[in-house]
């Protein structure tokens, strides 16, 4: 199972790069979330899959899976959401702003050089 | 911690409060408080007199960095307390003259005295420290201090100009010392400089020898302004004068002949030594006063007088070394080039002090510096004039001012030479006397140049900006001081012979004098015809003639090519570098966020399994892997078929779509895998994301591939296959390797006993890693603040529009 696992978020994280990777806006803030998928199966495999009960101590087992890496992913899809949250609103802006979602388009300010 | 430390740092201490005295106390100008340091500091070092005086040394410690042999130890001897008490010195009468020199109204002060005082206080560590480490970081300091006061005028473009350019040199010459003083340390495994000493010998046969000596000769050649790195000490001038006549003149660019001089008993010996520093030093100080006499600015000659007498100085110190090649003291000729060296060091000190005090004044009097808008204020400056003389007289080597008892004593030691049956010297030795001779000549001129273009002559009201005046006396004290100690040490020399000038020298050859003796030192006026009178007198003769004739032949100058010179090599190469960096980082810095990911991902990929493939990390272990069911595989299928619907969706709905499937199989996998807060989670933030994605997908644009064409696509694939397939690995890898125990258990013993919650997951969020958990919802208070700030800003703009219809 881990290693299918390890399978399937290489590639979530593949198909993420590739999308981070494109032109489009919008497809990038795509690709982030499903880097945070990807991110959040890989810490949860890494903690051993299916060893045990849910960590709830009422189950009463005579064994659990880990609970810290649930804590962690816990944390971490709250903040990835905070961040797809303000990626949102910041795309919507910048093509409000801008005019365009084309990421050639919005290449650094020549004006600096 | 000593109170030799504490005097050492006290300038630091007293910078603290400068900006508070300038900012609390505008009444009164600031030097004042600022003057009672040096005057306090050359007080207490007075004291160390009577020790130096037989050649005592005292000595204080403290450990800095011990792990690394380095301490900071205040060291005095003869040499260092000489450089310590011109610093005071100088620096009290500097400090003194800036009061009347910068107003108190129109400048800031409390800059230009952290400065200084942050100067003093380096340049005292420097030649107070035994450590050369501690050396090297007082050393850079004065660099520091000095591009400051350079540059303090900083919104003139020349000031910045010569700051920058003193600041690449000097510092330049700094790393280089700083490699010199890491070899020595390899060769002889201490930073102690007389631990060095004592081990001289060895020092002298070890392969990297000649590097260290090299490159700690190109820290003290860029710092003393020799040829051909002397080109920012004409720059420098840009610096207030007070500044120019302390640190540019009396003491910061004499921390190269320390260096050489601290640093002789380890290195003369050697023939490239003598050879370096002797040649580069009269070199030096021929070119120098050469170039001095072309210019038209009074700092100017007297910058270039400075790089000129500096060389005559390093070229002494390097005659000296031969001393060591003779055994008996008694009877060495030798000796006498290093006694004059440390004599024409304080000589020098005095009289240039006063010249630029005086160039001072007659700026601050008429408003120019150039020699030829100056001339006939003999009426109008009496005093002034009357210092200038001494001064200018002292330089060009006239009796009976002391720079003409060095003078001789240079020409003595460099006459020497020709007898010396060392390293070839009866071949090329002859060179010495005679560019010393023409370079004293040159001297005269400068000199006379300097007094008599701007105090006789044509009297010119009309090119002045203001109506000349004598100085305010507060102006005048300090180069009157400076003036009379001219006068004292020209007709007492021996007032010095002993007391400053025998323990510095003997420093500088400690393996000559046995313990209880002292050099000769004995300075006379008068030793009959012999050749360095006759020198003299032919200087003056010459070099009147020439003054008299300067119209003539000033033109010559005029055929040195300007495009061939050191300072267009130092603008082009610095233009050439400017460019050069600009264009590689252009190159690769492009401005496409997208360039920036392939860079990220490309390292991510290369370093990762670079490093796995280095280490033969790749392992699989399949013996304890968890057994796969159909549920699993029913959703590793819909996640796949999510991901690939995403890749090739035309439509944002369709996206979206598939993105909230990816999202909801996750959660269903964490119910598989026994995490149900996860699974509990997920499903809501995956709910009220595709809510927000579609909500903010009504107002975005239409998915637009923007024509990736086939090479792009491919690029991006073969990057991310590449990430996807480390990923891949790493999980795989990290799941065979167990390298460490679990620290699960723990958490499930005290989840109940410590806290008394029975869901563990929840304990660690709220109990175990409740910082975590805070920081978790700062974060998105922040993301919040974020997304209110970028609706407000459209508000606010649509706002001034509505308001400019």
């Amino acid at each position: 199972m881990e290693i299918l696992m390890s399978i399937v978020i290489g590639a979530l994280f593949a198909s993420s790069v590739y999308l981070m990777l494109s032109k489009s806006l919008l497809r990038i803030i795509i690709g982030t979330g499903l880097l945070s998928h990807g991110a959040h199966l890989l810490i949860i495999t890494m903690g051993g899959l299916k060893r045990g009960a849910a960590p709830l101590l009422g189950e009463k087992a005579a064994s659990y899976v880990d609970p810290l890496p649930q804590a962690l992913i816990l944390t971490a899809i709250v903040i990835s959401f905070g961040v797809t949250a303000l990626f949102l609103v910041l795309a919507y802006r910048a093509y409000q702003e801008l005019g365009t979602d084309n990421m050639d388009e919005m290449r650094g300010n020549e004006a600096n050089d | 911690m000593s109170l030799l430390h504490l005097a050492i740092f006290s300038p630091f201490l007293m910078a603290i409060f400068v900006p508070f005295l300038y900012k609390g106390l505008k009444s009164i100008h600031t030097g004042w408080f600022v003057l009672a340091l040096p005057i306090l500091l050359f007080t207490y070092f007075i004291g160390f007199l009577p020790i130096t005086r037989n050649n005592g040394t005292v000595e204080k410690s403290f450990d800095w960095i011990p792990s690394l042999g380095i301490h900071f130890t205040a060291y005095v001897d003869g040499l260092g307390l000489l450089f310590a008490l011109l610093i005071t010195g100088i620096g009290a009468l500097v400090v003194l003259y800036s009061i009347f020199y910068l107003s108190k109204e129109k400048e800031s002060l409390h800059n230009f005295y952290v400065y200084l005082l942050l100067f003093m206080g380096a340049m005292l560590g420097v030649v107070l420290s035994d450590n050369l480490i501690t050396l090297y970081m007082f050393w850079e300091l004065t660099s520091i201090s000095s591009f400051l006061l350079i540059a303090y005028w900083y919104d003139r473009e020349r000031s910045r100009y010569g700051a920058l350019k003193s600041m690449l040199l000097t510092v330049f010459g700094g790393l280089s010392m700083l490699g010199g003083i890491l070899l020595l340390s390899i060769m002889g495994d201490t930073f102690s400089i007389r631990e060095l000493i004592s081990q001289a010998g060895e020092l002298n046969q070890h392969p990297l020898f000649l590097f260290a000596l090299i490159l700690i000769l190109l820290g003290a050649f860029t710092k003393s302004a020799q040829f051909p790195f002397y080109i920012w000490l004409p720059d420098a001038m840009e610096a207030p004068t007070p500044v120019s006549a302390y640190l540019h003149s009396a003491t910061m660019v004499k921390a190269g002949i320390y260096l050489v001089a601290r640093l002789s008993p380890i290195f003369a010996f050697s023939s490239y030594w003598f050879w370096i520093v002797g040649a580069i030093g009269i070199f030096t100080m021929f070119w120098g006063s050469f170039n001095a006499v072309k210019q038209t600015d009074l700092k100017g000659i007297l910058a270039f007088s400075t790089v000129s007498q500096l060389g005559l100085i390093m070229s002494l110190l390097g005659v000296g070394a031969a001393a060591l090649h003779f055994d008996t003291l008694n009877d060495n000729i030798y000796i006498a080039a290093v006694i004059a060296a440390v004599f024409h060091l304080i000589n020098h000190a005095t009289f240039k002090g006063s010249l630029f005090m005086v160039v001072g004044i007659v700026d601050h009097e008429t408003g120019t510096r150039d020699i030829r808008k100056l001339g006939g204020l003999l009426s109008f400056m009496p005093v002034t004039f009357t210092i200038a003389v001494i001064g200018a007289f002292s330089m060009a080597g006239l009796p009976p001012f002391n720079g003409f008892l060095s003078k001789e004593m240079f020409f003595t030691g460099m006459i020497q030479l020709v007898n010396l049956d060392l390293f070839n010297l009866e071949t090329w030795g002859m060179l010495f006397p005679i560019l010393a001779w023409i370079g004293s000549i040159f001297t005269f001129i400068y000199s006379m140049m300097f007094v008599f273009k701007t105090f006789s002559g044509k009297y010119q009201p009309e090119k002045l900006d203001k109506k000349p005046h004598e100085a305010p006396v507060g102006m005048l004290i300090s180069p009157i001081i400076l003036a009379f100690l001219v006068v004292l040490f020209g007709l007492f020399p021996n007032l010095l012979s002993y007391s400053l000038i025998q323990p510095a020298a003997a420093a500088i050859v400690p393996s000559l004098v046995g313990p209880g003796e002292l050099l000769d030192v004995h300075i006379s006026h008068w030793h009959g015809f012999n050749p360095e009178l006759w020198m003299t007198i032919g200087v003056i003769a010459v070099g009147t003639l020439m003054y008299l004739t300067l119209s003539k032949w000033i033109k010559l100058y005029a055929l040195f090519p300007g495009k061939v010179t050191l300072n267009a090599l130092y603008d082009t190469s610095l233009y050439a570098a400017e460019r050069g960096s600009y264009t590689l980082t252009k190159a690769y810095m492009n401005g496409f966020i997208r360039t920036y990911l392939v860079y990220i991902f490309a390292f991510f990929i290369g370093i990762l399994g670079f490093t796995m493939w280095t280490r033969q990390a790749l392992t699989i272990d399949t013996s304890n892997l968890a057994p796969i069911g159909v549920y699993e595989i029913v959703l590793v299928v819909i996640i796949t078929a999510g991901i690939f619907t995403i890749l090739f969706a035309k439509s944002r709905l369709t996206s979206i779509i598939a993105l909230g499937a990816v999202g909801y199989t996750v959660s269903l996998f964490f119910v598989i895998f026994r995490a149900p807060d996860l699974a509990l989670t997920q499903l809501v933030i995956e709910t009220v994301s595709v809510a927000l994605f579609l909500l903010c997908f009504y107002h975005l644009p239409k998915l637009n591939r923007h024509e990736e064409r086939m090479g792009f696509k491919l690029g991006n694939l073969i990057i991310s296959l590449g990430v996807g397939a480390v990923i891949s690995l790493m999980a795989i890898s990290a799941h065979s390797n167990k390298m460490f125990e679990s620290i699960a258990s723990f958490y499930v013993e005290n989840t109940y006993k410590e806290a008394a919650g029975k869901n563990m997951v929840n304990v660690i969020l709220v109990d175990f890693r409740g910082f975590d958990t805070l920081f978790e919802i700062s974060v998105l208070a922040i993301a919040g603040l974020g997304i209110f700030g970028l609706i407000k800003l459209r508000l606010a703009k649509k706002g001034e529009e509505a308001d400019e219809n």
